[in-house]
C-alpha cells in the first residue's frame, strides 16, 4: 500500500503570541491520536507555526486504512440462549451486527461467557477519514479566549480561520469550517498582499520561505539573535537580549529582522527603571548597555520584513520611543509638584477591596503591623508612603512600575535612603524565582504589606480556590513563606495567621511546596519536620537540613520503622500518656537496657536541641535502634499484667514524645 | 506629502469604493466613534451595513492644555463599519494602507493582541492594535456584544487614529505640527479648543452641576425605556432620542471623571448606570427593529 505525505496548514489571521506554542502541540498531539486511533501510521516531519499559520507535516501515512477486526459484545450467555436455542435477545443481536445467528461465538470474560460476534471492519480511504476527523480536531484546540466570526451559530476560535489546506500526496483532503474549504492555496507573508501561492508537503519550508515567511520558530529565534549579533558587532554595545522577550518577537513576527535606533543622550537623565520599562514592555525593544553595564541610548527593535534600506522604520521607532519618553519626563516633572508624603491622604479615595477599604485604610494597618513585627522608624516610614505613588501619573501610565516609582521618588524628594529602597522593593518577591527584598526594613514593608492581604482577604471569605486567585494570594504567602525564611526572621506563622485556621492551613501548604518544589527536600522529611513544629519556619528549615544530612545513615530508616511502629503500638491501644516510667516493673534484659539508653541519651539529646544542634541529636537518637530492635524483638508489650503493660506503654511514649520534637519520625516514607 | 484633510479624504474615498455610507460625525459628544449610533446601534440585529465616518471624540481626561505633542482632548477618529465582516478583511484594510501611501514592503506592520471591552456600553470584542513602525495607527475589532446582546452578524471595526497616523505620514514632530492643509496647521484649527477645554474639565467644571445634568438625562433615558413598553405605535417610538440621553451620560461621566469627583469606590456604581441605559436602550432597538415576522418567514 501506498505510504504518503500529509501536509496541514491552518490560515489564521495574527494569533495572540503567547498562544501559539500551546495550540500548535494540541494540534499536533490531537493530529498524532487521531492517526493512530484509525491506523492510519503516519511519522511526524514538521510542526510549526507563524502567527499566521498552523502547519504540520507527516510522512508515511497510509492512503488506505487495512482492514481490521473488531470484536462485538452481546448479551451473557445465560441470556443468549435457554435449552440450547437461541433466544430473541440473540437473534437480535445478530440482525443488528449484520450476521446470521450461525457466525455469533461466545465469548469468556472475567465477568462470564458473553455472546460475540467478530466483525471485519473494512479500511476506508485516509482522504476521507481525514476528511472526517480533522475539523473536529482542529475546532476542539483549546484558547484562553474565543470569538466568533460567522454569525453566532458558526464555530468559535481565537481569530477568523481565512484559509486551510491539507493535502495527502497531491490530492486536497475535502473540509470546510465557516465557510473555508480546503485547498492547495496559502498566503505569503503580509508585505506580498494580497497575493496567494500554492504550497505542498514537499517543498513546504522553502516554499514559504520564497514568499517571506520563516515557518520555524527556531529559526525566526536564531535569525533575531544572529542579527542582532551583527548590529553590536565592532562596538561595546551589549544588547539585553532575554528569551521571554525573544520568544514572544519570535511569535509576533513571519520573518523578523532586528534593527537598532537611538535615543537622545539627555533622556538616560530619567530612571533606567522607567526608560527599560517603555523600551521593553511597551515597545517590545531590547535595551542596550555599554560596556560598564549602564543604559546605553540605543535600541533594538525587531521587524517583520526582510530590511530597512531607506531607515524608514528605524526612525519611525525612534519617533514614538521620543514620544514615549516625553511623556515618562513629563509625568516625573508633574508627579514631583506633589510629594509622596502629601499624597497619603488621597489614598482615602483609592479602593483597596470594597469591603477592606480604601488605601489609606490598608496604609494604617500596615504600619500598624510593621511597629507589631518589631520595625524601625524607617520601615514605618516606608509602609506609610508605600502606597502613595498609585495616585501618580507615573504608576497610571506604567502600572508595572509600581512601588518602584515610589522608591524613586523618595529617594528624589529627600526621604531616608532606607525609605526609598523599602518602597522600592517592597512588592518583592514577585515570584518564586525572585528574591526577597534586600533590606531590613523592605523585608518587613513587603510581610506587612502581604499579611495584611491575606488576613483581610480571608476574613471576609475572599479564600483562593482552584485557579481562581484574584487578589494573588498564593503568590503573597508564598513570598510570605521566603522572606520568613530566607530573611531569617523570627517571626511565628501562628502569629501572622492570628487565629485563622484555614489562612494558617493555607500558610502550611505554601511552607511545604517551599521547602518540596524550592528547596528540593524529600516530601516525607517534609512532612515530618512540620508534623514536629511548623511555627518558627528558621527552626524547621535547620531541623530539614538535619535530617537530609543524618538519613543516609544506616540506623535511621529502621528506627523510624519503629518509631511508626511505637506509634501504631500506642494508638491501638488507645493509650494516653501518664508520666513518668517506674523503673520497678522493668524487666531485666531489653526492656531495661532501652530505658537505660533512653535515659542516657535524653539529657544529651535535649542539651543539643537546645542548641539547635540537630544533626548530632538526630544521630544519637538513631543509636538507639539496637536497643529498640532488641526490645521489640524479645519483649511482649501487651503484658498479660494490667501494670507491667501500662508501664511499658508509658516507656514507649516517653520515647516517642521525647524524640519527636525535632521530627515526627512516623512520618518517614521507610524503603523496608 | 498628503495634508491631513488629504488623507482624510482618501480614506473615505477608499472605503466609499468598497460600499460604505460615508456618514458625517455624530452632534452629541461621544468618547470614541463606537458610540455613534451609526455603530453601537447598527451592529445589533440582522440587517447587514457598512459605513464609514470621522468622529471627533471626547476624553477630558486626556487633554493635556494642548502642552503634550501626543495627547489630545478631542481626537477624530476614522471609523469603519462592515457588517458582517467579509473574509478578505485584513486585506481590505492593508489596501487602505496603500492608499494612503504607506508601502508596506518599507514599513513594519504587525497585529499585536488587543481586544476592546466599553463597560459602559456592555460592549466587548476581539482583535488587534495594529502597530506601524513600533506606532499603534489602528485598532481593530471584531465585535461579539453589544448593549449586553451577542451579535447576529459579526461586524469588523476599524478605527484609524487620524491625527498620529497623519503625524506618522507626514513625519511631524507633534500633532500641532500637521498640516491640515497646505497652508494650515493643526495648532491653527484646534489648539484654543485644547487648552480652553482642559482648563475646563480640571479646573472650572462645576461639579455640581455636572451631577445634576447627569441626574436629569439619566432620568429622560430611564422615562423613555418605561414608556416604551406602553407605547402603541412602536416603529414611531423615538428610542434614538432615548440613545442621546445614553450619550449624554456617557460624556457628563468622563468630565465628572476627569475632574476628580469621582472616587475609584464610586466608578463602579457609575458606570453601572450608565451600563444600565445602554442595555435598556440597545434592547428597544433590536426589538424595534426587529423583522416582521412576515419577513422572516419569507426568507
Amino acid at each position: 500500500m501506498n505510504s504518503l505525505p500529509l501536509l496541514i496548514e491552518v490560515g489564521v489571521e495574527e494569533i495572540p503570541d503567547w498562544m501559539i506554542g500551546p495550540a500548535l502541540n494540541e494540534l499536533r498531539e490531537g493530529v498524532e491520536k487521531m492517526l493512530a486511533a484509525e491506523r492510519l501510521g503516519g511519522k511526524l516531519r514538521l510542526a510549526d507555526a507563524t502567527p499566521r499559520r498552523l502547519a504540520l507535516i507527516f510522512d508515511d501515512v497510509l492512503e488506505r486504512q487495512p482492514d481490521a477486526d473488531e470484536l462485538v459484545m452481546g448479551p451473557p450467555k445465560s441470556a443468549a440462549q435457554k435449552n440450547g436455542a437461541w433466544t430473541p435477545a440473540a437473534t437480535g443481536f445478530a440482525k443488528k451486527n449484520g450476521v446470521e445467528v450461525d457466525a455469533l461465538h461466545f465469548e469468556t470474560t472475567p465477568k462470564g461467557e458473553y455472546l460475540a460476534v467478530r466483525k471485519k471492519i473494512e479500511g476506508w480511504w485516509s482522504k476521507y477519514v481525514l476528511a472526517e476527523k480533522l475539523p473536529a480536531i482542529i475546532l476542539g484546540i483549546h484558547w484562553p479566549k474565543t470569538m466568533y466570526w460567522a454569525g453566532k451559530d458558526g464555530p468559535r476560535f481565537i481569530r477568523p480561520i481565512r484559509w486551510l489546506v491539507t493535502v495527502l500526496d497531491w490530492n486536497v483532503v475535502e473540509y470546510e469550517i465557516a465557510g473555508v474549504r480546503t485547498g492547495v492555496m496559502s498566503q505569503p507573508h503580509r508585505r506580498f498582499n494580497p497575493s496567494r501561492i500554492s504550497i505542498s508537503a514537499e517543498n513546504y519550508v522553502e516554499q514559504l520561505r520564497e514568499w517571506g515567511v520563516l515557518i520555524s520558530t527556531e529559526e525566526r529565534k536564531e535569525q533575531i539573535v544572529t542579527g542582532i549579533r551583527q548590529l553590536v558587532a565592532g562596538t561595546k554595545l551589549i544588547p539585553n537580549v532575554d528569551d521571554s522577550l525573544l520568544h514572544t518577537l519570535a511569535y509576533l513576527t513571519e520573518w523578523p529582522t532586528p534593527i537598532m535606533g537611538s535615543f537622545d543622550q539627555e533622556f538616560l537623565t530619567l530612571p533606567e527603571e522607567v526608560l527599560v520599562t517603555v523600551m521593553r514592555h511597551h515597545q517590545k525593544y531590547f535595551s542596550v548597555s555599554d560596556a560598564k553595564g549602564k543604559l546605553a541610548p540605543h535600541f533594538i527593535a525587531v521587524m517583520n520584513i526582510p530590511g530597512d534600506p531607506d531607515g524608514l522604520v528605524r526612525h519611525g521607532n525612534e519617533k514614538v520611543l521620543k514620544a514615549r519618553f516625553n511623556d515618562a519626563r513629563f509625568f516625573w516633572d508633574f508627579d514631583q509638584k506633589k510629594k509622596l508624603a502629601d499624597r497619603v491622604a488621597d489614598l482615602a479615595n483609592v479602593t483597596f477591596q470594597a469591603k477592606l477599604g480604601s488605601y489609606l485604610d490598608k496604609t494604617n494597618r500596615m504600619a500598624a503591623l510593621v511597629r507589631e513585627l518589631g520595625g524601625n522608624a524607617d520601615a514605618e516610614r516606608a509602609a506609610l508612603l508605600s502606597k502613595t505613588d498609585l495616585t501618580t501619573e507615573m504608576v497610571k501610565e506604567f502600572t508595572e512600575l509600581q512601588g518602584v516609582v515610589g522608591g524613586l521618588y523618595a529617594k528624589a524628594q529627600g526621604e531616608p535612603e532606607a525609605v526609598g529602597k523599602a518602597i522600592y522593593e517592597h512588592y518583592k518577591p514577585v515570584s518564586m524565582e525572585d528574591a526577597i527584598p534586600a533590606t531590613a526594613e523592605g523585608r518587613i514593608v513587603s510581610l506587612a504589606d502581604k499579611i495584611d492581604t491575606l488576613r483581610g482577604c480571608f476574613g471576609i471569605g475572599l479564600i483562593p480556590s482552584g485557579s481562581k486567585d484574584p487578589f494573588a494570594l498564593r503568590r503573597a504567602a508564598q513570598g510570605i513563606i521566603k522572606i520568613l525564611i530566607e530573611g531569617k526572621l523570627p517571626v511565628g506563622l501562628s502569629k501572622l495567621s492570628n487565629g485563622d485556621s484555614a489562612l494558617s492551613d493555607f500558610l502550611l501548604d505554601r511552607v511545604r511546596y517551599y521547602f518540596k518544589d524550592v528547596r528540593g527536600f524529600a516530601y516525607d522529611e517534609v512532612n515530618a519536620v512540620l508534623a514536629a513544629g511548623a511555627d518558627d519556619l528558621g527552626d524547621a528549615e535547620q531541623r530539614l537540613a538535619a535530617i537530609q544530612a543524618v538519613r543516609p545513615t544506616a540506623d535511621f530508616e529502621p528506627l523510624a520503622a519503629s518509631f511508626k511502629r511505637i506509634k501504631n503500638i500506642l494508638k491501638q491501644a488507645g493509650f494516653q500518656f501518664t508520666g513518668d516510667v517506674d523503673p520497678a516493673l522493668l524487666e531485666p534484659g531489653p526492656e531495661q537496657e532501652l530505658h537505660a539508653a533512653f535515659n542516657a541519651l535524653r539529657g544529651v539529646v535535649g542539651g543539643m536541641r537546645e542548641r539547635k544542634d540537630y544533626r548530632s541529636a538526630l544521630a544519637l537518637i538513631a543509636s538507639l535502634r539496637p536497643a529498640v530492635d532488641k526490645f521489640f524483638d524479645k519483649v511482649l508489650v501487651n503484658a498479660p499484667d494490667e501494670n507491667v503493660r501500662r508501664n511499658r506503654l508509658t516507656l514507649l511514649a516517653n520515647l516517642l514524645t521525647e524524640f519527636s520534637t525535632i521530627a515526627d519520625f512516623s512520618e518517614i516514607v521507610t524503603s523496608s | 506629502m498628503d495634508t491631513f484633510q488629504e488623507t482624510v479624504f482618501k480614506l473615505k474615498r477608499y472605503w466609499s469604493d468598497r460600499g460604505c455610507v460615508i456618514q458625517e460625525p455624530y452632534d452629541v459628544e461621544v468618547g470614541a466613534g463606537t458610540m455613534c449610533p451609526e455603530t453601537f446601534l447598527r451592529v445589533l440585529g440582522p440587517q447587514p451595513y457598512r459605513v464609514a465616518y470621522v468622529q471627533p471624540s471626547r476624553r477630558p481626561a486626556d487633554g493635556r492644555y494642548g502642552e503634550n505633542p501626543n495627547r489630545l482632548y478631542k481626537h477624530q477618529q476614522l471609523q469603519v463599519i462592515l457588517k458582517p465582516s467579509p473574509a478578505d478583511i485584513l486585506d481590505q484594510y492593508l489596501g487602505s494602507l496603500e492608499a494612503i501611501g504607506i508601502d508596506l514592503t518599507k514599513h513594519d506592520l504587525k497585529f499585536e493582541e488587543d481586544n476592546w471591552e466599553s463597560p459602559t456600553l456592555g460592549a466587548w470584542g476581539i482583535g488587534w492594535q495594529v502597530m506601524m513602525d513600533g506606532l499603534e495607527i489602528t485598532q481593530f475589532t471584531y465585535f461579539q456584544q453589544c448593549g449586553g446582546q451577542d451579535l447576529d452578524l459579526v461586524p469588523a471595526e476599524i478605527t484609524y487614529g487620524l491625527e498620529r497616523l497623519v503625524a506618522f505620514l507626514q513625519d511631524a514632530p507633534s500633532i500641532y505640527d500637521v498640516n491640515w492643509t497646505p497652508e494650515v496647521k493643526y495648532r491653527e484649527v484646534r489648539l484654543a479648543e485644547e487648552l480652553q477645554h482642559s482648563v475646563y474639565n480640571f479646573e472650572v467644571a462645576d461639579i455640581e452641576t455636572l451631577w445634576a445634568l447627569f441626574g436629569l438625562h439619566e432620568k429622560e433615558c430611564q422615562r423613555l425605556i418605561e414608556l416604551y413598553k406602553t407605547y402603541p405605535d412602536k416603529h414611531r417610538f423615538p428610542v434614538l432620542s432615548a440613545y442621546d440621553q445614553v450619550l449624554k451620560c456617557s460624556n457628563l461621566f468622563n468630565l465628572l471623571d476627569a475632574r476628580g469627583a469621582i472616587s475609584v469606590t464610586e466608578r463602579v456604581g457609575v458606570i453601572g448606570r450608565v451600563r444600565r441605559l445602554a442595555v435598556g436602550v440597545a434592547g428597544l432597538w433590536v426589538d424595534q427593529n426587529k423583522p416582521a415576522e412576515a419577513e422572516v418567514a419569507a426568507q
